[in-house]
């Protein structure tokens, strides 16, 4: 055999159909008698819908029907349902407003879809999609995190009094009083983690259509977990059962969370088909996708960290109110919760954490997970924290990281979770000899010469990664299992198609899955491939988010491999006539041991589909297996960012110029691929600092509604990246994986954070750090 | 009201009734089936629907069909030799990981082959502010810029 | 998009007659600004005059005094001229800020001339280096061609065909770029023609305006300082999500100050 396959840099399989453009994405999907959606969107935060007149789209060229609420409730279609039920601290179940998947009587914010017109061409569609006409009563709105809550602010929703879909609390507040009220020193801060929009540059897209011949729909979805759409759409929306629906997710161009959710659109395309008998298809323009995709983050948060005279952590206290939109998305009400609350020891010894959150309904968009999901907000609490804290303190914030690092393990943090290992100090070594911070000081002075601020920021995350023991999240009220399937056919010639759940948008699972299975079955990875994305060739899944992939999907790969091999050890002592337990497995060779007994693994596959020499009185032929994997633990990825930025003080201009990154990732398959997203990560992350800011106004219009005025970062906004990984391999799956997808998003805002407020000697400065902002902050400062 | 449209897309003479509002993009998607350009935005700020026309890169969605009468059109399906074999830019990207969801992808190699042709042996920094028309989401760029310095070499035969 | 009717004319006054005809008829140049208009819907013109195919109407001269440049001229064979880098380098650099390569290689001079879009680069240029604006009706001085947000001296039917930029002494163009858009937040171009000095900025008001208190200081003196702490007042400058009319104000200081650094390099 070759080199190993694990850890080697293998070129992406994928990459061929991308670069000839011959990928095959939602849209590129045109079916027989296809006709094309058009939606009529609400251009208001908030108003009351007094009547729909719709005579003249239906009568425009081409429309073959315009859809209302009306007709959604007469076809007593379900609302979109929150996949996650937090409890109240009084022990009540969360708020939960209806979220029809067309408006009933009242829009809640801007983008949100009020009729469908579907017409034969998709300018017909949107010539008549104008002629709707919607008699709005405008009512005051509310779209601020900050001001959700206030006294006589509008109300979003009759049943969630104040706006407020829950209050909810993890840790023990007693201790962190006790703690705070003997610190030497405490560190506060008051910030909004601002408000994001995905942006996937494949923007969504789905085609529904329906087969009277089998009374079947087939929906062709931008999705992350065509699955768990499926489970959605069928069980909980339209009242199907499932072997009736078939949901393709074939290529997708991005997902970074904002296609996990099932969307209003998806359901209308799929029922709309069966009523026209005939495939509706909506592509979103990007217009639509910043009304009406899920957005990130905007939390409020107060956050004090309480330091005894040696800065040695002692507690921390949290208080944070989370936007959840106008309707609670799939998965929104965990990701402030959940997976926020949980990750605020970070990296740290911290004995007490307390932490609440208050969730708010607002006019705006709904806001669900977006790469990172509650970890990059818990992050930038922690490290914003423990930096200013050490400048505070006038200590190195190296060290005063240091002093507080987790380094026994297991190690169980006060909120909850149970880190399996990890070691702190290696990548933050790591990153410090990498990013020359010995060097620092002489960089600092050079830019001064040049008339520019120089300053450095830590940031030392970590992440609760591959998603999730379904006991532990059921118990926190999760309403699925978040398990992992895989299937691994040996075909009669030994080559292989494996199965997975998880889905690849970007990731390059096609790739690092062969590895991994060429690697367990000592085979070239060109007679391996992995298929995902379709129901209809998936026994199931669960998708892909929360880094979950490789450490929960690859997982139940190699379980499944695990039983082929199995099996196939049997039938290699068969034919060898050996004892099972004689047989030994290694690099395609099924051996007995000590001898020079063999058979192939090809031999072996063409016995069980040709089992004219088989044991059959034992075993059924055929060499297929299939495998689900709940993990036992979340894995817990962790590292350190060190950047560097440049302010030109006299523009407000930031230059991010050296960029570190050292993470522990466990076991890496790909070395490659794992630096690509550190880089698309830490970009994403860059972008929240810097450029990314969603805005709505106080009537709940988006003033950040296309890319001219919302930035995500361009190939000259960052710099090249310095990468490397440090490793613990993690204790609870057989690969030692951790996963990857989301750490340089979870660690890079805070560093570039801190980094900016070094250089300007600030305590603060909201995000993102736009140069209008900086140059108000550095007069601020000159005028304090 | 419709007009005829010809244009030689990939080295065939192509001609077709339009709409006269279709745009070049619509017309190579939908009438050519050619989906390998792709419509990110509606802004022109994604350039997801980079092609190439008459040698140029230009935004296929910020044009109508006509405007590309009579002209010669590159798409990304145009850009490997006959037999398959990738471009040395294509390539570049395959071996620099210069592309994860694929979806910006053929706007990037169309971007950067016309800039490599225009530009050879040009800075990082350069090819960087070569990409302000070319939004990615996924890679953070850094694999990009790598891969279209290394094409670029690999088309001046270095 | 909505509907319309399309006419490809063959030379510049049947386009203009065809302009003329409809009130919502619009001449369509490059069509980076107008067919994103179009596109989401903001324009809805019935008749659509493309000059596309127009001979002549694109191309550069360059004498011992001026630049002519034709009005379907590329953004892009500015930016990559010889005779404009030699002759007017700050005009060629500006046409290389224009949005990105690919818009550079559509956008014309004439429609960006004649939208007039307040963040626009080639307002600041033609007034900075007081160019003559040709059109099928005369000329047009530069000083009287930029009246409004989005509204110029052409009248309907009217036509750029081409504009002559007299060549300075020196000159430099310094943009401070839109992130998101990438348009000018503010750009000030600066010109010592010999006979006086003239700063021109857009992005900072509804179209690209002269700055004289600017133009005072320069001629007695073409240094960077004679701008460096001259204040410019906010009132009436353009005020939005990325920078406030204050902020407008600051950075138009800054960026001719550095204008007159370039220019003297």
């Amino acid at each position: 055999m070759g080199a190993p396959l694990i850890g080697a840099r293998i070129q992406r399989k994928e990459d061929y159909r991308f670069l000839t453009g011959a990928g095959q994405y939602t849209d590129d999907v045109t079916l027989p008698r296809q006709t094309y959606a058009a939606f009529v969107r609400s251009p208001h935060g908030h108003a009351k819908i007094k009547s729909i007149n719709a005579a003249k789209a239906k009568a425009a060229p081409g429309v073959l029907a315009v859809y209302t609420g009306e007709d959604i409730a007469a076809a007593k279609l379900g609302g979109l349902p929150c996949g996650w039920l937090i409890t109240d601290v009084n022990g009540q179940p969360m708020k939960e407003p209806p979220h029809p998947v067309l408006a009933q009587g009242k829009v809640h914010h801007v983008g949100e879809q009020v009729a469908v017109v579907i017409a034969e061409t998709l300018d017909q569609a949107r010539d008549a999609a104008e002629l709707v006409q919607v008699d709005y009563e405008v009512l005051p709105a509310v779209a601020d995190v900050r001001l959700a809550r206030a006294k006589g602010a509008p109300q979003v929703h009759g049943i969630a009094p104040d706006n407020t879909c829950y209050v909810w609390a993890l840790g023990d507040k007693a201790a962190v009083d006790a703690a705070f009220a003997k610190a030497a020193h405490v560190t506060k801060l008051d910030f909004v983690n601002n408000r994001l929009i995905p942006n996937a540059i494949e923007p969504r897209a789905a085609n529904g259509s329906y087969s009277r011949a089998d009374d079947a729909y087939t929906l062709y979805v931008a999705s992350q977990n065509p699955h768990v759409e499926r489970l959605l759409m069928t069980a909980f929306v339209m009242g199907l059962p499932e072997h009736k629906v078939r949901v393709v997710a074939g290529d997708v161009g991005g997902g970074f969370g904002s296609k996990i959710f099932l969307y209003a659109e998806d359901v209308v395309v799929t029922w709309a088909a069966k009523q026209l008998n005939r495939p509706v298809k909506w592509t979103a323009d990007r217009s639509e996708s910043f009304t009406s995709d899920a957005h990130g983050r905007d939390h409020h948060t107060i956050a004090e960290l309480a330091l005894d005279k040696d800065g040695k952590f002692l507690a921390m206290r949290v208080k944070t109110t989370a936007n959840v939109g106008a309707y609670l998305s799939t998965f929104a009400s965990c990701v402030p919760t959940i997976l926020y609350a949980t990750l605020l020891a970070g990296q740290y010894t911290t004995p007490a954490i307390h932490c609440e959150v208050t969730a708010v309904f607002t006019n705006t968009a709904p806001v669900d997970a977006y790469r990172g999901a509650g970890r990059p907000e818990a992050t930038y609490v922690v490290e914003r924290l423990v930096e200013t804290a050490a400048r505070e303190m006038k200590m190195d914030p190296a060290e005063i990281r240091r002093k507080n690092f987790i380094r026994s393990f297991p190690y169980q943090t006060p909120v909850a979770l149970l880190y399996d290992i990890g070691d702190y100090d290696a990548t933050m070594d790591a990153a410090q000899k990498l990013g020359d911070v010995a060097g620092y000081p002489a960089r600092k002075k050079a830019s001064a010469a040049k008339g520019k601020l120089r300053g450095m920021g830590y940031a030392a995350y970590i992440e609760a990664c591959g998603i999730a023991p379904s006991a532990v999240a059921g118990s926190l009220g999760a309403r699925a299992g978040l398990f992992e399937a895989g299937e691994v056919r040996v075909h009669p010639t030994g080559s292989v198609t494996v199965f997975t759940g998880s889905h690849s948008h970007g990731q390059g699972h096609e790739t690092t899955f062969a590895q991994v299975v060429a690697d367990r079955l000592g085979m070239p990875i060109e007679n391996v491939d992995i298929v995902h994305g379709d129901t209809s060739k998936i026994l199931f899944g669960m998708g892909t988010y929360g880094s979950r992939s490789i450490a929960v999907g690859g997982t139940a790969i190699v379980k499944a491999l695990d039983k082929i091999i199995a099996k196939g050890k049997k039938i290699a002592a068969h034919l060898l006539e050996a004892s099972e337990g004689d047989i030994e497995y290694a690099n395609g060779v099924f051996k007995v041991t000590g001898t020079d007994k063999q058979k192939l693994f090809g031999e072996v596959a063409f016995a069980a589909y040709v089992p004219h020499n088989y044991p059959h009185d034992k075993l059924e032929p055929g060499l297929n297996e299939n495998a689900f994997y709940d993990p036992a633990n979340f894995t817990f990825p962790a590292g350190t960012y060190v950047c560097e930025v440049e302010v030109d003080p006299e523009t407000g201009v930031v230059k991010v110029d050296r960029w570190t990154a050292v993470d522990d990732f466990g076991k890496i398959i790909n070395p490659m691929i794992v630096e690509g997203q550190v880089h698309g990560g830490l970009t994403q992350g860059i972008g929240q600092a810097l450029t990314e800011g969603a805005k709505y106004d106080s009537t709940g219009q988006l003033v950040t509604g296309s890319f001219m005025d919302y930035c995500i970062p361009r190939a000259d906004d960052v710099p090249m990246f310095q990468v490397d990984t440090r490793e613990t391999p993690c204790t609870h799956n057989p690969l030692g994986v951790k996963g990857c997808g989301e750490a340089g998003a979870i660690g890079a805002p805070a560093a570039l954070i801190n980094a900016i407020t070094d250089a300007l000697g600030v305590k603060d400065i909201a995000m993102p750090a736009t140069p209008q902002n900086v140059w108000r902050t550095l007069n601020q400062k000159k005028a304090a | 009201m419709a007009v005829k449209v010809s244009m030689k897309v990939n080295g065939k003479a192509v001609s077709e009734e339009v709409e006269t509002r279709t745009l070049l993009v619509t017309f190579i998607r939908e009438h050519l089936h050619l989906t390998g350009t792709h419509v990110g935005c509606d802004t022109a700020q994604c350039g997801a629907c980079t092609v190439s026309m008459n040698g140029k890169a230009v935004k296929a969605c910020s044009m109508l069909a006509m405007q590309a009468e009579g002209a010669d059109i590159m798409t990304i399906e145009g850009v490997a030799k006959a037999d398959g074999t990738l471009h040395p830019m294509q390539a570049a990207f395959k071996e620099h990981h210069g592309l994860q969801c694929g979806f910006c992808t053929p706007g990037m190699v169309m971007n950067a082959v016309d800039f490599a042709t225009r530009h050879p042996g040009a800075s990082e920094q350069e090819v960087r502010e070569s990409l302000e028309g070319n939004l990615c989401r996924c890679t953070g760029y850094h694999n990009i810029v790598k891969s279209i310095m290394a094409g670029s070499k690999a088309m001046a035969g270095k | 998009m909505h509907a319309f009717n399309y006419h490809r004319p063959s030379n510049v006054n049947d386009a203009a007659a065809l302009a003329a005809k409809s009130v919502d008829a619009k001449i369509l140049a490059g069509g980076q600004s107008l067919v994103q208009a179009m596109k989401l819907r903001l324009a809805a013109p019935t008749d659509i005059v493309d000059l596309g195919t127009i001979k002549d109407l694109a191309g550069i001269k360059v004498d011992a005094k001026s630049v002519t440049i034709g009005a379907m001229t590329r953004h892009a064979e500015v930016e990559g001229s010889a005779e404009v880098k030699k002759a007017i380098p700050a005009l060629a650099a500006l046409a290389g800020m224009i949005g990105d390569r690919q818009v550079r290689n559509m956008g014309t001079l004439g429609g960006a001339l004649a939208n007039s879009d307040p963040a626009a680069d080639y307002p600041a240029a033609v007034l900075g280096l007081g160019a003559t604006i040709t059109t099928t009706k005369g000329t047009h001085a530069a000083d009287k061609f930029f009246k409004g947000l989005y509204e110029t001296a052409l009248r309907p039917g009217e036509i750029i065909t081409s504009v002559s930029f007299p060549i300075p002494k020196r000159a430099a163009y310094m943009k401070f770029k839109n992130q998101a858009s990438r348009f000018a937040i503010v750009g000030v171009f600066v010109a010592d023609t010999g006979a006086g000095v003239r700063v021109a900025v857009t992005g900072a008001g509804p179209c690209a305006l002269r700055l004289a208190e600017m133009e005072k200081a320069l001629s007695a003196k073409f240094a960077p300082e004679s701008v460096a702490s001259l204040k410019i007042k906010s009132d009436g400058l353009n005020a939005d999500l990325h920078a406030s009319a204050e902020y407008r104000a600051h950075l138009i200081t800054v960026m001719a100050k550095r204008a007159v650094e370039a220019a003297m390099k």
